[in-house]
Order: C-alpha cells, then structure tokens, then sequence
C-alpha cells in the first residue's frame, strides 16, 4: 500500500463528491457530496500522517477526529435545514429554492 | 381727622348704589331707583357731617388724609382726600340737588323701559362729580374728571335709538377731550416741576407755597394748560359747542349736567387751583393765566347771552344761559373773586336745576313739546310748576334782595369793577344782566303767558307730586340760600374765603342795589314790552331778521368748526389714507412682490436644478442595481459552480505562473 495509490482513492472521492455537489439537484445528495469531500480531505490527513517520518506525534489523528466530529455536527444542522425548508416549500430540489433572487 | 378719613363715602356709596343696580340686573325698576336715591340720602348725610366738621373748625382750615396709591421705582404715587369748606360747601350742593333730581327722575321717567339703567347712570355720575370734588390729588381729580366725562356720554347718548343723542353724546365726550389733552399735559408739567400731585400734603403739596416757588415762571404755562380742561368741561368758549347739544339727553340729565355736576367742575377746577393761577402775581393781584381767564369768561358770557335770545327750544335756552352764567363765574375767579364765584356757583345749582326740572315738567305736561313757540297759556294750566320757575327765573335773572342769583351777581359784579386791568369786563357783565333778563322774561312769556299755540300745551296737565316736591324744595333752597349771601352777613363769603364775618344791616342797602334793580327791571320791562304780544313769529325775527339769524345759528361757530377744523381733519384723514392705500402700501406689496419672486426662482433651481441631479443619480443607482441582479440567480449550484470556476482559474494562473 503505497502513499500515490491512497492519494488516487482519496481525489477519485473528492472528484465524485465535488460532482455531486454541483450537479445534484437534491439537496440531500448535495449534503452527501460535500461528506465525500470532506471525507477525501480526512483521508488526505491520514495518508500523509501514516506515511510522514519517524517519530510523527498523533497530529493528524486529531485533526481527523476533529473532522469528523465538526462533520457530524454540520450533517445534523444540514439536516435540519434541509426538514425546516421542506416544511416551508414542500420540496428539497435546490433549483426551486431560489428567493433571494435578484 | 376721622371724618376726612371717612370722606370716601360720599362718592362711594352711590357708586356702590350704581355697581349694585347694574348687578342686579336693570330690570328691577324700584329697586334701582329706590338705591339711587338712598345712596344720594346716605351722601348727602355724610356730606352734612363733613360741613359740620367744618363749621367747628377756625376759618381757612383745611384737612388732608393722604395715601400711597401705589408705587413706582423709588417714586410713591400718593392720593387722598381733602376736607375744607370749598370741598365741603360743594358736596352738600351736589348730594342735595343730586338728591331732587333723582326724586324728580323717579316721576319724569317712569314711562321709559330703561328705567334701571338710568339710574345707575345718575348713580355713577354723582359718584363720580363727588369723588372729583373731595378729590386731594391732582390725578385722583383728573380720573374722577374723565368718569365724569364718560357717564356724560353715556347719559347724553341715553337714548341709543335718537342718532341725534348719540351724535351729541360723542360731541360732548370729543369736546371736552380736546380740553382734557391740555389739562393732561398741565399735570405732566406740575408733577415734573413740583414733584407731587396732592394738593395739600403739609407744606409740600403741589399748591403750597414750596412746590409753587419749584414751579416758578412755569405756573403760567401749567395754569393755562389746566385752564384747557375746565374751559372744555365748563363750555367756555371756543369749546362750549358740545353744552348746548347735550340738550339731547334726558331732561334730569340736563339739570345734573347743568347745575350740579359736570359743568361745576371746570369752575371748580379753577377755584380749586386759584394758588396756582395767582402765582407770581403783581401789587393788584393780576396774572396772565387769570387775564386769560377773564377774557375767555366774558367773551362767553356775552356771546352765550346773546345767542339765548334768539332760541326756541325751552332747553336750549337754559344751555345758553348756563354758558353765560358759567363764563360769569369763570371771570369772578379770574378777578380774584374766588368765593364771590363759588357763591354763584352753589347758588346757580339750585336755580339751574330748579329751571331744567321746571322745563322738565313743562315738557312732560305738553306730552314732550320743547318748542316755547308751540307753547303759551301754561300758568294756569300748571300753576306749581309756574311758580317754581318763576322763583327760578328771577334768581337767574338776578331780581334783587329775595333771591339768591341775586346776591352772588352782585358779589361778582363788585369784583370786576375793582379789576385793575379794565372796566370792559364790568360793563359787559352788566351787559351780560340785561340780556339774561330779557331772555329770561322773553321764555316766561312765551310759555306760561298768553294763549296756547298748539294743541300739546292746550292739553297740557300738572306733573304728580313725586315731580313737583323737588321743584319746591328747590325753589324754597334758591331764595332761603340767599339768607347766607347777603353783604349784611357776608356768611358763605367768609366761610369760604377764611374770614369771619359780621353782621352789618346797613350793608344791605348800599347804592350798587340801585344799579343791579335798575339793571334786571330794564331787562324784564323791555322784554315784557318787546314779547308781549309774541306768537309763532318772534319780534326780533320781525324787526330785524339779520341780526336774530345771526343769533338763530350761534354765531355759525358749528358751521365754522365743520367747514374749517372738521373739513381740515377730514381732508387730512382722507390723505393720509390715500398716503397708506398707494404709498405705504404700494412699497410694501412691492417688497412682497420681490420676495415673492425671489422664492419663486429658488425653488425652480431647487425643483430644476438640485432635485433633477438627485433623481437621476437615484435612476442610474436603480438601473445599475437593476441589472446586476439579474447575475443573483439564486441558484445556490450556479454559485457554487462559479467559485469551483474561479478556483480552477486561480489554479492555472498558479501553475503558469510557477
């Protein structure tokens, strides 16, 4: 297992999350797009924490726990947007959403 | 003093009486009449006790009780009220035939609906002539004097619904203001000059001797100023216009105007302020200011007499011949006779009063016929209403030895022939007796004598009891009166001018008797001679048309006054306006006019200019917001496609750069 093979598995997840992001017009499958890229990121921290020099200290563990942790929160209030703006218009397709329109 | 103190109740009460039955409403007819006369009573009661307190006292005694009126700066304004036998002598004539002229008003003008209000009317003008009279300041006199005025106004005007009352009403109360401004600036001069206003105020009131050396050379000026005061209120020529005039108002009204008050106080002024007028005076006692009072006193009396003659309304003549009797006192103060012209003064109130409340009861039996030639035959027809005005009429006429008019005559007569200046006066105011005989027995003749021309006199009916009680009692006061006059016991003449006097019955019949008797019997016989068979034309008229025109119209001094000083005003008014319509005016729409234009061109630069800048500054802000929203699509993708754009731009400038 090498650094360059985690790298490529890590900017095909952050390319299909990005896409998703971008083009799904459901904006619970936005959400999921902008998990995957964070999740790429995650992966990205991992990979260079387990392939950096000896000794390394627990740097990129942390900040990935951090990640993860802020992720689940954004998820939670990402959800709860989502449900809030679902009650008001009946519809979670982000192209009908669009009342701040100039 | 205790009674000096109390002194403000002669004028008081009858002022309360006139506030009290105009609050009560002057509907109440008794009740308005009977606190008339109560009130006058209660004055002329406390009026008495004031004489009395007077008697106890040495002659030439004189009391003051002064008072802070109210104060200005460092300055006290002080007024008070003076006790001495002038003051005294006066309030006892004006509460009592003030007293039965208001009995008398009571029967005269029982018919009228404004019954209430006349008699407040009457109230307040005795309380206002009695507040004048125990007046000790010169400015307490001068409000009382403009009272007196304005109840004049008031009473002449009394009937509202006559324009020719109300026209008169405003003449009097015009006439006498021209006189007023002099007497105004008189008091402005004397207080500036003396420092006080109070007559008497131990030593330095403003008729004292300190105050008079203060005023100096001045005193002429300030007598004569004040002399333009009483000349308008007591008729003197050339201001006696509006007397005759006052004829309009109700009859009682005539007499108290004419015998008891408001005429009075223009002589009353004068004999008030005599120190002043005699300041500075040479060896013979002979100032200017009392010149001038002489001259304006004869020119008046004569004229007065004169027009007298040739009148046809019973109350004209009587105006007349108070003008002329008015002048006749005004020339015994000239001449120094203070007292012998007070004396005609108390005792012209009761005859003048008697003659106006006779004339009144004529008018009242002929059913309101005033014209003497419509009258005639009336001495049967109301013989207690004959006899009084006889005994009046020979008491103005001055008939020897029983009646009063007589006595204070002679008195003045004497005095001017002792002036030192001239014997005109003298021979005029001798004159001045013929012609008031003559006019006097001319009015007897044409309405008690004769046959009755006219229907209202040959219907004619004697007037009640409540009118001819006054008549009596005046009647019976004119000739009793003359009990004090007589040079045998010169009483009223020593009491008033502080001397003592004593009883000499040999000065009875002394030569100048003779001349007087000789005098009034002329008068009366050429006028019986003359009149005697007079009917609707007047012999004089027959004679000698021109001259009895002459008389006829006064001179013409009303019409010369309308075509001179009323023209002139007139024209100057006129002018003035013509000054303020096109010249004032003219300027001051014109700065309208500027500034109008001058706003009108800023706000077409503020509208123009200034708002034009904005809205098209706001259009182009709106059209430039307009058209950038257009790129705010909402679209949240669209965003997010734009940043994911722009970083992949930012990317490869990176790259290429590196």
């Amino acid at each position: 297992m090498t650094l360059t093979s985690l790298l490529a598995v890590s900017i095909a997840l952050f390319s299909i999350g990005l896409i998703a992001a971008l083009s799904r017009k459901q904006a619970i499958f936005i959400l999921i797009g902008i998990e995957l890229m964070l999740s790429a990121a995650n992966l990205n921290f991992i990979a260079f924490w387990r392939f950096a020099p000896e000794p390394h200290p627990a740097t990129g563990v942390m900040i990935v726990i951090f990640a993860i942790a802020i992720a689940a929160a954004e998820a939670a209030i990402g959800l709860a947007l989502i449900i809030a703006v679902y009650r008001h218009t009946h519809t979670t397709r982000v192209e009908k959403m669009d009342s701040l329109k100039g | 003093m205790i009674m000096t103190q109390y002194l403000w109740l002669i004028p008081g009460v009858p002022l309360a009486a006139a506030l009290l039955s105009i609050g009560i409403g002057t509907d109440k007819r008794r009740i308005a009449s009977g606190l008339a006369i109560a009130s006058m009573f209660i004055s002329l009661a406390v009026a008495l006790t004031a004489f009395i307190t007077t008697l106890q006292h040495a002659p030439g005694w004189h009391d003051s009780f002064n008072f802070t009126w109210f104060t200005f700066g460092n300055q006290a304004l002080r007024i008070g009220w003076l006790l001495d036998p002038l003051t005294a002598a006066m309030t006892v004539m004006i509460t009592l035939v003030g007293l039965c002229i208001f009995i008398f008003s009571s029967g005269y003008m029982a018919e009228d609906p404004q019954f209430g209000r006349f008699f407040a009317y009457l109230s307040f003008f005795s309380a206002a002539m009695l507040g004048l009279v125990i007046a000790n300041s010169l400015l307490s006199l001068f409000v009382c004097w403009e009272l007196v005025g304005l109840a004049s106004y008031l009473l002449i005007g009394f009937w509202i619904h006559k324009p020719s009352a109300a026209a008169a009403a405003k003449k009097a109360f015009i006439t006498t203001r021209i006189g007023d401004i002099g007497f105004f600036l008189g008091i402005l001069w004397l207080y500036r000059d003396a420092g006080t206003l109070l007559f008497y105020d131990h030593g330095n009131g403003c008729l004292e001797p300190a105050a008079l050396a203060a005023v100096g050379a001045a005193s002429t000026a300030v007598a004569l100023l004040i002399f333009c005061g009483a000349a308008g209120k007591s008729g003197q020529f050339p201001l006696h216009v509006w007397l005759p005039d006052a004829m309009e108002g109700p009859t009682p009204v005539s007499a108290l105007i004419h015998a008891a008050t408001m005429v009075a106080a223009g002589v009353f002024l004068v004999a008030r302020m005599f120190p002043l007028f005699s300041f500075g005076a040479n060896e013979q006692g002979v100032t200017f200011s009392l010149e001038v009072v002489v001259w304006i006193g004869v020119i008046t009396s004569v004229m007065a007499s004169l027009i007298a003659i040739a009148q046809s309304d019973i109350k004209r003549i009587l105006a007349y011949s108070t003008v002329s009797q008015l002048g006749l006192m005004m020339v015994s103060l000239g001449v120094g006779g203070v007292a012998a012209g007070i004396m005609h003064l108390l005792a012209h109130g009761f005859f003048k009063a008697l003659l106006f409340l006779g004339s009144a009861s004529v008018i009242h039996g002929c059913h309101h016929e005033q014209d003497i030639r419509k009258m005639g035959g009336l001495k049967k027809l109301m013989p207690v209403t004959f006899f009084t005005y006889a005994v009046g009429m020979l008491a103005l006429s001055g008939f020897p030895l029983l009646f009063c008019g007589a006595w204070t005559k002679e008195g003045i007569l004497e005095h001017t022939a002792h002036w030192p200046v001239s014997h005109l006066p003298h021979y005029l105011m001798l004159l001045g007796v013929v012609l008031t005989a003559l006019y006097m027995t001319r009015q007897m003749i044409l309405v008690f004598f004769g046959e009755s021309r006219d229907h209202g006199a040959e219907h004619a009916h004697e007037s009640p009891w409540v009118m001819t009680i006054p008549l009596m009692i005046l009647a019976g006061c004119s000739i009793l009166f003359s009990l004090v006059l007589t040079p045998a016991w010169p009483w009223l003449e020593s009491y008033l001018s502080g001397e003592s006097a004593v009883i000499e019955l040999s000065h009875l019949f002394e030569p100048v008797i003779l001349i007087s008797l000789l005098l009034v019997s002329s008068g009366l016989g050429i006028g019986i001679y003359f009149y005697r068979f007079a009917g609707k034309t007047d012999p004089l008229d027959q004679k000698c048309p021109a001259l009895f025109r002459l008389l006829e119209n006064k001179f013409w001094i009303d019409e010369f006054y309308q075509a001179t000083l009323l023209t002139w005003s007139a024209t100057a008014g006129r002018f003035s306006d013509w000054m303020d319509r096109s010249i004032w005016d003219g300027l001051v729409r014109l700065v309208a006019n500027a500034s109008q234009c001058l706003s009108q061109n800023t706000a077409n630069f503020d509208e123009g200019g200034i708002n034009t800048g904005f809205d098209q500054g706001c259009d182009s802000a709106l059209s430039i917001g307009q058209t950038l929203s257009r790129w705010h699509t909402g679209q949240i993708q669209t965003y997010l496609r734009a940043t994911a754009l722009g970083m992949l731009a930012l990317l490869l400038i990176y790259l290429w750069l590196a």
